[in-house]
């Protein structure tokens, strides 16, 4: 099997409170592998936002590695882990964060721009991403002219426009209705089995029962896990591994 | 549930014989609860002699009786859907009294209960998902679909509901001035437990 999208190894987060030392995260093992999503559940103040930006590198464990496609966020300059953050990882949070003077396809395509990636280019991958979303009729719609559900796909699109194979969704499904959340999953769902690596953050059981495998946290250590089910390819990768 | 009602519900679509009865139950409920075919003619049977069903014609060549509904059967067929499904007091339930056996025995680590309960019904409901994801392909699938949908809904309330079971369970090991009872992680945090929460008992 190819190495993880996402490795987390011991990985500990602790804040200090004069005295005091709280835990966020304890020694916290966690692999995703590309084609894989994985969903993180637990009550709130067990962790979970804090696991998502250690993977995203918007937070340094104080124990512990996190290797994004095999580098070492650690081991990198702040230029080089900006790099990485900006060219391998995707956040979706619930609050979309689309710039408001700009289209959709706009929106897309300016992290490809700040990248350095000439402009046509850029505008040539948004159009691709928000097809892939199914939202590529609305490319030219500004985020106030969108509902709910179709900010939060141009928010995906965003987030999986480029190279990048690591998404990191923290309850992406918010503020959304039933139906449209589910449409939001499938995407993400859709884009995992595509080839991206995904960890999902909720507390909605039937939001995580999504991914193919649910880790449970609780005062910042995985007390358990569920999947991945056992089908016919996963077990035949079974096999040949061995 | 009703049998009686599923056979005159299928029949209130036009007569039928009981292997295609039990066919087109299944696909509706996509196999949710499989009958077996000698349920259905007994069914059939009684339906008979209530004068809700009658036979309809005579046998086909492979000697199988097709049956109708009567007017008294569409008379009962409306009053089932018109009134609402009463389930007489709770229905026993395997995991609330393992829950409840559980809290009340000694030596048992509930919470360990609960987290191999909710890991396995978090496995049912990404099962469910995907076969969800696969119905609603499927738009002529509404039937089968809100069955799903149902099971759903279900295995969803009992993970909430184990949710909720682990964070009393460990609220009460706090009260007593129990250490809590989450399987031992990491030694940093018992340490990180706040000395104060010591019961007062």
């Amino acid at each position: 099997m190819s190495s993880p999208v996402l490795l987390l190894s011991g990985v500990t987060r602790e804040h200090r409170q004069g005295s005091s030392v709280v835990h966020a995260l304890c020694g916290i093992d966690l692999a995703v592998h590309a084609g894989e999503l994985v969903a993180v559940m637990g009550p709130s103040g067990s962790g979970k936002s804090t696991l998502l930006h250690i993977a995203g590198g918007l937070d340094t464990p104080t124990a512990g590695q996190v290797l994004v496609e095999d580098r070492d966020l650690a081991t990198l300059s702040a230029a080089a882990g900006a790099a990485v953050r900006r060219r391998s990882v995707g956040y979706v949070f619930q609050d979309l964060n689309l710039l408001p003077s700009l289209s959709a396809v706009e929106n897309v395509a300016l992290p490809r721009e700040l990248d350095g990636v000439r402009s046509r280019l850029a505008r040539r991958e948004a159009v691709k991403a928000l097809e892939e979303v199914g939202v590529a009729d609305l490319a030219h719609r500004f985020p106030d002219e969108m509902s709910g559900g179709q900010q939060q796909r141009v928010a995906i699109a965003r987030a999986l426009v480029g190279p990048r194979r690591l998404l990191l969704a923290d309850e992406p499904t918010g503020a959304l209705d039933s139906a449209t959340g589910e449409e939001v999953l499938r995407v993400l769902r859709g884009r995992c089995e595509a080839g991206a690596a995904g960890v999902l953050v909720t507390h909605e059981a039937r939001h995580a029962a999504w991914a193919d495998r649910v880790v449970f946290l609780r005062d910042g250590v995985v007390v358990d896990q569920s999947g991945p089910i056992a089908g016919a390819e996963s077990l035949l990768s079974t096999g040949g591994a061995a | 549930m009703s049998i009686r009602h599923g056979l005159l519900a299928l029949l209130e679509r036009g007569p039928s014989h009981g292997y295609q009865l039990r066919a087109e139950f299944d696909a509706a409920t996509g196999e949710t609860w499989p009958l077996n075919v000698g349920q259905v003619y007994t069914t059939l049977d009684r339906l008979a002699r209530d004068g809700l069903v009658a036979q309809d014609g005579d046998p086909d060549s492979d000697g199988r009786i097709a049956y109708r509904i009567t007017d008294e059967g569409r008379r009962e067929l409306t009053s089932w859907f018109t009134s609402p499904v009463t389930r007489h007091g709770a229905p026993r339930d395997e995991l609330a009294i393992k829950l409840a056996l559980a809290v009340s025995t000694p030596g048992v680590d509930v919470v360990s209960v609960v987290q191999t309960q909710r890991a396995a019904t978090m496995t049912s409901l990404q099962e469910l998902t995907r076969l969800k994801t696969r119905a609603d392909g499927d738009p002529g699938d509404l039937a089968w679909s809100l069955v799903l949908d149902h099971l759903l809904f279900r295995a969803e309330a009992e993970i909430r509901w184990l949710d909720h079971c682990e964070t009393r369970v460990a609220r009460a090991a706090a009260r007593r001035g129990e250490t809590p009872l989450t399987p031992a992680p990491a030694p940093a945090v018992a340490e990180a437990v706040p000395a104060g929460k010591r019961g007062r008992r």
